[in-house]
């Protein structure tokens, strides 16, 4: 069973929706032992950094996903969910976030381009990754996002271009983040959310 | 590359498809549903619900086109038609839209935008703008003409708010509105083109993008709208209602033509 948190940031249903679609059995909960019973754990999100990790604490969710996730379950945060894996965020302030992988949350700095970088946008296969099986460079996926993440390449797997390299899909051991919305990425990403829930 | 996005609207009216599409692979031409699945598998790159219905029974019936569309479709949904107050926003999110676009509330009382957007998120809030060229500026000084002047209309097209359309634009994304759907009431119907000369006008004051409705016609209008102006998205309802061709063809003329589009 994939557990997909419900700390009140968004839409979950797409991803339950795409999730069920697929096949896989999926439940939306903010209950830790629903989270610890499952064998895979997804981090949905829309809004702001600072409200999203604010809420993950006042539930006391961080400490088990942290712990989920140090015990080698896989977990794949979405969009803003993807944003929290880090060490820390500058929307608005820093912010601390859940540190699973090292680097930080920041700006888009594109002074010609709009902002949120929102729409459907290329990617390229930067180091190859479990979740990227199928996925061939110039594929494209559904972003809608302002901030980016800024790490190391050996943690990036799929990139994109927007005034500068944006990562995409980025992977640390069992700890993987999408940046763009996989279920709303159509056939590509199915494809992702399959190879996650195949794992 | 950011994709251009090509974006069939099917207009609802009691959970029904108003005009039915002519599509040999779906069984009810009527079922909004199995429209958008075949819109998704013809490439459409998010499809939008736009609410025609008169009852009061209407936000019911929407919603349960939405969610059954999310289970089964997986790309952005947008709904529209009707909407009121920041709690349609959520009761349309909830089953399923991505984004929910307000036309007619937001011209009687802007604050629809901000709540929506500090409850929801920008991203999720559309502004749809129906407007109508009303004139001309006139440039006195220069004793010349200066450009075009249009008017946000409201119900459907049927009224003149009197508002000048760049400004409210302006308004509306400085309230938070993450995108603009543009109506050209003066192009919607004739299928002889967009309205280039409006669009320009929106496109240069605003940094959110603007999706051009109204218009879309025969293949080239699409390469055109994209080449001409600086909107992200095109809207279209009867060329693809009609079958007069797909959305994999607008997007092929579009590749052809140099602009970036996901095939």
């Amino acid at each position: 069973m994939i557990a997909i948190i419900d700390y009140g940031a968004g839409n979950l249903f797409s991803v339950h929706n795409a999730l069920s679609f697929l096949g896989f059995e999926n439940r939306v909960t903010s209950d830790p032992s629903v989270l610890h019973a499952a064998n895979k754990l997804i981090l949905p999100g829309v809004g702001a950094f600072p409200d999203a990790m604010g809420r993950l604490r006042a539930m006391g969710l961080d400490r088990t996903i942290c712990q989920e996730a140090q015990a080698g379950k896989p977990l794949l945060g979405i969009c803003l969910g993807m944003q929290l894996l880090f060490e820390k965020g500058y929307e608005f302030t820093e912010t601390e976030g859940l540190s699973l992988i090292e680097g930080y949350v920041d700006k888009i700095i594109a002074p010609d381009l709009k902002i949120p970088h929102m729409g459907w946008d290329e990617v390229e296969v930067v180091n190859p990754s479990p979740l990227t099986k199928g996925i061939v460079d110039g594929d494209m996926v559904y972003f809608v996002h302002s901030y980016k993440a800024v790490t190391a390449v050996s943690n990036i797997r799929l990139a994109t271009q927007y005034g500068q390299l944006v990562p995409a899909l980025v992977e640390k051991g069992n700890v993987f983040g999408a940046q763009f919305h996989p279920e709303k990425s159509s056939a590509v990403g199915l494809k992702i959310l399959n190879a996650f829930g195949d794992l | 590359m950011l994709a251009k996005r090509v974006i069939p609207c099917l207009d609802v009216k009691d959970g029904k498809v108003v005009k039915g599409i002519n599509f040999v692979n779906i069984q009810d031409v009527g079922d909004p549903v199995e429209c958008a699945i075949e819109y998704n598998r013809q490439g459409a790159d998010e499809i939008v619900f736009l609410d025609i219905t008169a009852t009061h029974e209407r936000r019911g019936t929407m919603a349960d086109v939405v969610f059954r569309t999310a289970e089964n479709v997986f790309i952005p949904l947008t709904v529209g038609g009707g909407i009121r107050t920041p709690n349609d926003f959520r009761e349309l999110l909830n089953a399923g839209a991505d984004k929910v676009s307000v036309n007619s509330a937001a011209v009687y009382d802007a604050n629809i935008i901000s709540e929506a957007a500090y409850r929801f998120g920008s991203q999720c809030v559309v502004v749809a703008i129906d407007a109508r060229c009303v004139g001309v500026e006139e440039d006195a000084e220069n004793a010349r003409y200066g450009k075009s002047k249009y008017h946000v209309y409201t119900e459907g097209g049927r009224k003149d708010s009197g508002l000048d359309m760049v400004e409210w634009a302006k308004k509306a994304e400085s309230l938070g509105a993450g995108e603009i759907l543009l109506t050209s009431m003066d192009t919607d119907g004739t299928k002889k083109g967009f309205d280039l000369e409006m669009l320009r006008a929106v496109c240069e004051v605003v940094r959110i993008p603007v999706i051009a409705s109204g218009g879309g016609g025969d293949l080239s209008s699409f390469v055109e709208v994209f080449k001409e102006t600086d909107v992200d998205a095109a809207l279209a309802a009867s060329v693809f209602h009609y079958g007069e061709y797909i959305v994999e063809d607008v997007k092929h003329v579009m590749k052809e033509a140099g602009i970036p589009v996901r095939i």
